[in-house]
């Protein structure tokens, strides 16, 4: 098609349409028949509960997933998207949620690397200088991407995408892993972008960063459009209830008198990382009261793998004076002793670490529980009991789920996250560690989950939350202390801090002073 | 259009059930086509392979003493991959548990002997078997080196250290000048289960150990332990279990197992050390494993399947001259079959039309 004539229709044809886009696994029909429509300049938000279809729907736009049925159009005209080379040689690019860069190498090699059309390194780093100065995305070509931060790595892969020259960029719950302060700056970029006459197809479930940054959205839910609206004319909770079809409430705070005595107790514990470039712990110290729920913030990958691990005994602290836990020094005791004296534990992973995917529930409650609820007495499996236990577990956390015992990846994440919570709240320990309780999970179950872990700390019981939402960690905690860079600043009261105070920790200011 | 492979959500037990049926029937064709380019009859050599063996009592019970140590040696290596823990080097456990057993009843050999030196033999392969089996384990565990390629690389050091012993120290002073040792005393030999048969007592024995092992596996925390470690390694150190524990613990096993059956095939069929006493066991048994689904109760299955092939390729090189080696290329065919079906059980083949231009 001759450009001359794309730009005339370009007033009214959509820069790219989705037609009746249809895709089926097995029998779960994950987009159903879906209509989507982008002009070019727009920024346009793709909303939806986890599970809602969104993934599937952009994978399809950007080649990664062939449909069923349905059609894409690109300026009105049929496209066919076999691969994702395909789709950025018609102007489409994507930003993935999880970076696909090589750590040892250096940011003009990684993106010499995913250049469709090889050019000599020099002339990449060039132009990568002359994209990121342009669009406001600070980078140096020639630094290794280990060193850089996570909002650096995100850069890298904006960067990466714009040196295709993309009509329409796709961005995946972008600012997931950024501070506030970095969101701002993405938010500019992504205004200047538009200014071009670029479009934007920007999935998030942040509503409030919507209704700034979008002026049209596309609401899925259950792989259908339920709406498609302006955002700006809508407020957050009418966002909400159309991603959910239902009303979203927020978990009640308990009225709780003054905390109890100090339950776990962290000196000056370091640890170093457990791999060449990752990140360990400096000088961390807390104090946990019982009762009370500690928050722990920060940006993806400062540390808190290294934290979790050391607090639940997957790797043993350096001395065992390092964690006391209700008055016993258990640094060097494994997460089998530490369950014994009371603890419970949730990482982050739901599937792979906190559950194993091919394993039916029964075997992943044997799996946290086997050192302390007598399920396999004298080494061998009670089968019964580890039934009555899963049963008891979907009764009080509302898993839903087909048959009585199905395997764990056959769980949606919100499901099997009840499930995994619901496992290690309803031994009613002494203390939880859970880190990113409701990461990737929908509203619905995420409100469940935050009032269990309230509920338990007002049993009288002590919870330190590991979690990168911020929004989450000023609803349920009492203090917030933020992690940067493997090292833990003071707690402070949660009413007494502010997102921003908080978003300067978490980009690292305390230290920058105190060096 | 093109083919392309999904990720099936779930799979089903009749697919677990029909993908080593499935392998079987495809290694058979294939067979079939071979013998044909060998410019033998097909049908004849399938019957001398597979029906011939299974047809009168001598033959019944030569399957069943060579089924013996292949169950016994996949069964132990059944505990190793469900782990995630490739021991290849099972060959060599079974000769350095035959040497550790062997080697009581050569030192006793008209001297001091009694009912003690046969489970005193035993304990000794299975002890030498477990021992050779630790140094892959130790070089894994401390070092972090490929135990694929280590615990392949010592079937050589046990094979040459058994042509040594039968050659040098151990060779019987009477013998000719053959390699071998002496042929050993009625107390340093299983007993036969019938007068004039040829099953011992191993066979009965490796019965009782398959049913302990489907136990271990089906129903204690031990075999929970070895699978999550194998599954999702994460998930099993958040578990509290140790994966360089239960390397340690399925090396040794599967090390132990191979070990006894080393000493049983000598003490009980041999009854004397010669060069080459494994017809290839202890990698035979790699596909008893894979083929018995790595379940005690399969691997008793599928070792009778192959043990029929051992004695369907005697028949088939006396009867039609066929290569002996055809039951080797017999058997890593079944072997590629089984792996390739595994993977149609975790995905399925899906036919893409490329979209209209």
């Amino acid at each position: 098609m001759p450009s001359g004539s794309a730009r005339i229709l370009s007033a009214e044809t959509p820069l790219l349409e989705a037609r009746r886009l249809t895709r089926r696994f097995g029998a779960l029909v994950a987009n159903d028949a879906i209509d989507l429509a982008v002009r070019a300049g727009e920024a346009h938000a793709l909303l939806g509960e986890n599970g809602a279809g969104k993934s599937t729907l952009v994978k399809m736009l950007y080649g990664l997933l062939q449909p069923d049925a349905g059609q894409v159009l690109w300026r009105g005209a049929p496209a066919a998207l076999p691969d994702p080379r395909a789709a950025r040689a018609l102007g489409v690019g994507m930003v993935f949620q999880h970076f696909s860069l090589f750590d040892a190498m250096s940011v003009a090699e990684n993106v010499a690397l995913a250049l469709d059309v090889p050019e000599p390194l020099p002339r990449v780093a060039e132009r990568l200088a002359a994209v990121s100065s342009a669009y406001g995305l600070p980078l140096e070509p020639a630094r290794e991407v280990w060193r850089l931060s996570v909002g650096e790595r995100q850069r890298v892969e904006i960067v990466r995408c714009l040196m295709q020259d993309p009509r329409l960029i796709i961005l995946d719950e972008p600012t997931s892993v950024l501070t506030p302060q970095e969101a701002e700056g993405l938010f500019g970029t992504l205004d200047r972008l538009r200014a071009e006459g670029r479009a934007v197809l920007y999935i998030s479930h942040k509503l409030e960063e919507v209704r700034r940054l979008c002026e049209a959205a596309t609401i899925l839910r259950g792989g259908k459009v339920v709406a498609a609206c302006d955002p700006r004319a809508e407020s957050a909770a009418s966002l909400a209830r159309m991603m959910v079809g239902a009303e979203v409430g927020a978990a009640r705070r308990a009225d709780r008198g003054d905390a109890g005595p100090v339950r776990l107790s962290v000196h000056a514990l370091s640890l170093p990382p457990d791999e060449p470039h990752g990140i360990g712990l400096h000088d961390v110290s807390l104090d946990l009261r019982a009762g009370e729920v500690l928050g722990i913030a920060g940006v993806a990958g400062n540390g808190q793998d290294a934290l979790f691990a050391a607090l639940s005994g997957e790797r043993a602290a350096p001395a065992a004076d390092r964690i006391i836990l209700d008055g016993a020094a258990v640094g060097r005791e494994d997460i089998s002793a530490r369950r014994r004296r009371g603890g419970a534990f949730v990482p982050e992973e739901r599937l792979g670490h906190a559950a194993a995917p091919a394993f039916r529930l029964s075997e992943n409650a044997l799996l946290a529980g086997h050192a302390t609820e007598g399920f396999a007495p004298g080494g061998l499996v009670r089968r019964s009991r580890l039934l009555g236990f899963v049963d008891r577990v979907t009764a009080a956390f509302d898993v839903r789920k087909g048959p009585r015992d199905p395997e764990a990846r056959a769980l949606s994440g919100g499901n099997l996250q009840k499930f995994v919570v619901g496992r290690e709240i309803l031994r009613g320990p002494r203390l939880l560690v859970v880190c990113q309780p409701t990461w990737g999970v929908d509203a619905g179950a995420a409100q469940v989950i935050r009032q269990a872990i309230l509920d338990l700390a007002r049993g009288g019981a002590a919870v330190l939350v590991i979690s990168q939402d911020l929004d989450e960690l000023l609803e349920i905690t009492d203090r917030i202390a933020v992690i940067f860079h493997g090292r833990l600043s003071a707690a402070t009261p949660t009413g007494w801090t502010t997102r921003e105070e908080i978003g300067l920790l978490m980009g690292g200011a305390a230290t920058a002073e105190a060096t | 259009m093109r083919l392309v492979l999904e990720q099936r959500a779930e799979t089903g037990w009749a697919l677990r059930l029909l993908s080593p049926l499935l392998a079987v029937a495809l290694a058979l064709v294939s067979a079939a086509v071979m013998f044909a380019a060998l410019g033998a009859d097909p049908l004849a050599a399938l019957h001398a392979y597979f029906v011939l063996p299974l047809s009168d009592s001598w033959g019944l019970q030569e399957v069943a003493v060579k089924a013996t140590p292949l169950v016994l040696i996949s069964v132990g290596l059944a505990f190793c991959y469900r782990a995630g823990v490739w021991n290849i080097g099972a060959e060599g456990q079974f000769l350095v548990g035959a040497l550790g057993g062997a080697w009581l009843a050569v030192a006793t050999h008209g001297g001091a002997q009694g009912p003690w030196l046969l489970p005193a033999m035993l304990a000794a392969g299975a002890l030498g078997g477990a021992l050779f089996a630790l140094i892959p384990a130790l070089l894994r565990t401390r070092f972090g080196a490929s135990e694929i390629l280590t615990s392949l690389m010592l079937v050589y050091v046990a094979e040459l250290l058994l042509d040594w012993l039968v050659r040098g120290p151990w060779r019987d002073p009477a013998g000719f000048n053959m390699p071998q040792t002496v042929t050993f005393s009625p107390a340093a030999t299983l007993p036969l289960l019938a007068e004039g048969g040829r099953v011992n007592l191993g066979t009965p024995l490796t019965l009782l150990i398959v049913a302990a092992a489907a136990l271990v596996a089906a129903r204690t925390l031990k075999g929970f332990e070895i699978r999550l470690v194998g599954e999702a390694p994460r998930a099993a150190r958040f578990a509290g279990f140790d994966a360089k524990r239960v390397t340690w613990a399925v090396f040794a096993f599967s090390g132990a197992l191979a070990g006894l059956a080393g000493i049983m095939e000598v003490a009980g069929t041999l009854r004397q050390l010669q060069p080459g006493l494994s017809p290839g066991y202890g990698f035979t048994a790699i596909i008893v494993a894979f083929l018995g689904r790595l379940n005690p109760v399969g691997c008793l299955v599928a070792g009778v399947f192959l043990a029929v092939t051992f004695i369907g390729g005697e028949n088939a090189q006396i009867m039609l001259r066929l290569p002996l080696d055809a039951t080797r290329v017999f058997q890593g065919l079944l072997l590629f079959y089984v792996l390739a079906c595994d993977t149609l059980l975790l995905y399925r083949l899906r036919l893409l039309r490329s979209a209209p231009a």
